[in-house]
């Protein structure tokens, strides 16, 4: 016997009996740890005094290389996805969630070791590369793996999985500024010894969801649910090959449309706080700022849950149209709320939006479902999240720059945001008609009966 | 006469452990947030 076998997707299947209500919380082991990524700028203003302490010294990083950390974590996150997507379904959860595992926490251990030798290509590798990997590979595994046991209710059950990613940074935020806290002394700031501290209380919680996972046995449904005999027309009950998918409008459509939603989303999720201490200058301070992050913080992660689940009813596609002609309408009222000097306005269309931009992540795996089947799409996901990689580049480069150029051409800083809010709701009606022209898969690109026991049996 | 063995059942206290191993520190960071959050209305 193999010594790593019990990794193996046969030895994940459930026996009978099995409650699915177990693959959530394993599904939120892995996502509430890799979430920490969204909270990762906690640590950069630390970093850029881990020579001075008290104040930046002359050797110290600067914030500009401490920004590729996040941003190379997230590409090889896309990356990372669409590479080892097909490893990943064919190999079973367990062995993609002890890989992560062994990624996001080992790359906390080799950042730790970057700050201390103070080398910030150490950095790079560890938390940006191989953590990014981590989060890749960690984020695709639970996700289908919780379609297949929900195929009653896909939506809410990826919702929950990727609510987790939202609720991550909620968890890491303070907990990595009360390490810090603990760890600081008048010499140094604390920062190495809290990514040893997460790195490996990561790992610990990333391999307790690997142990409970389990896949469902071939041909499982859950009690008292049959498919129905006429599904929707957007909705597949044949699977399409993962490389297949890539052959297929739909795919590069989807892939615009959750470019589009994310990229408006994105923006103006980093620029929040300056935002709104921008448009209305004297009525909100930095600590109200602060509030609104958080808040903003808790719509996106609210939304992943709720946006998915009502996609369960509403169809994911009109899902997407809610999220396109509200997110239109909204954007272009924002600078209004400006001129109105309402914040109260200002705060509500903004939490609107961002949780529709976390309904965004969470109505996708879902959509792919429909459209290519069950079979691949944990792989078909990874491949499409190179959107997102994309997006995490256009995004905050669109709101800050159009901002720099509003302001270089003596336009007040109030109305600085005007045009990105205007150009945001362009994108939007841009995936509008992307989401507009998605039809059902041609039957032309779904697997043979035959194929698709070809490979459960080579399994 | 030897009765067909029940499955065995996912026992209620291992989805309660399962459940509360995720559900608490994320109720945990959502408080903390929340705490925060209130900052914008004072």
């Amino acid at each position: 016997m193999r010594p790593l076998s019990f990794l193996d997707r046969d030895r994940t299947v459930a026996g009978p009996g099995f409650s699915r209500w177990m693959v959530p919380p394993a599904a939120l082991c892995v996502h509430l740890c890799i979430g920490q990524a969204y909270a990762f700028s906690v640590f950069n203003l630390p970093m850029t005094r881990l020579i001075g302490v008290g104040s930046s010294a002359p050797g110290d990083w600067k914030l500009t290389e401490l920004g590729w950390i996040f941003t190379l974590a997230i590409v090889f996150l896309g990356v990372s996805a669409a590479v080892f997507g097909r490893w990943v379904e064919e190999g079973g959860p367990r062995r993609a969630m002890v890989a992560a595992a062994f990624c996001f926490g080992g790359g906390f251990l080799i950042s730790a070791a970057g700050v201390r030798l103070h080398d910030i290509w150490i950095i790079y590798l560890g938390y940006g590369v191989l953590g990014g990997i981590g989060l890749g590979v960690g984020y695709i595994s639970p996700v289908s793996t919780l379609i297949k046991w929900f195929p009653d209710r896909p939506g809410m059950a990826t919702g929950m999985a990727i609510m987790g990613f939202g609720g991550g940074a909620l968890i890491a935020s303070p907990l990595s500024v009360w390490l810090m806290s603990r760890f600081a002394t008048p010499t140094h700031v604390g920062v190495a010894e809290t990514f040893v501290v997460l790195g490996l209380v990561y790992f610990a919680f990333m391999m307790v969801g690997a142990v409970i996972v389990r896949v469902p046995a071939p041909g499982w449904k859950p009690e008292g649910w049959t498919p129905p005999a006429h599904p929707p027309k957007l909705v597949t009950t044949a699977n399409v090959y993962v490389y297949t998918a890539l052959k297929t409008p739909q795919f590069w459509l989807i892939w615009w449309v959750l470019c589009l939603n994310v990229t408006a989303g994105i923006g103006v999720l980093g620029q929040a706080s300056a935002m709104s201490q921008e448009m209305f200058p004297g009525k909100v301070s930095a600590i109200a700022a602060a509030g609104f992050v958080g808040l903003m913080s808790l719509f996106n992660m609210g939304g992943r849950f709720i946006w998915a689940s009502v996609s369960d009813y509403l169809g994911r596609k009109n899902t997407y149209f809610c999220f396109f002609v509200l997110g239109t309408i909204l954007y272009a009222l924002v600078p209004s709320t400006g001129r109105l000097g309402s914040v109260g306005l200002f705060v509500l269309f903004f939490l609107i939006i961002i949780s529709m931009y976390g309904g965004g992540f969470s109505t996708l795996p879902a959509y792919l479902r429909d459209m290519f089947g069950t079979r691949y799409v944990g792989a078909i996901h990874g491949l499409l999240l190179t959107a997102w990689s994309a997006a995490g580049i256009f995004g905050p480069v669109l709101v800050n720059y159009i901002r720099a150029y509003e302001i270089a051409r003596g336009v007040p800083k109030a109305d600085a945001y005007n045009l990105t809010m205007y150009l945001m709701a362009v994108l939007l009606v841009v995936g509008f008609f992307c989401n507009l022209f998605v039809r059902a898969v041609h039957g032309r690109h779904h697997m043979a009966a035959a194929q698709d026991e070809a490979v459960l049996a080579v399994e | 006469m030897s009765t067909p063995s029940l499955p065995r059942r996912t026992p209620v206290i291992q989805l309660v452990l399962a459940w509360a191993f995720v559900g608490i520190p994320l109720l945990w960071g959502v408080m903390q947030t929340l705490r925060n959050a209130m900052k914008l209305f004072h």
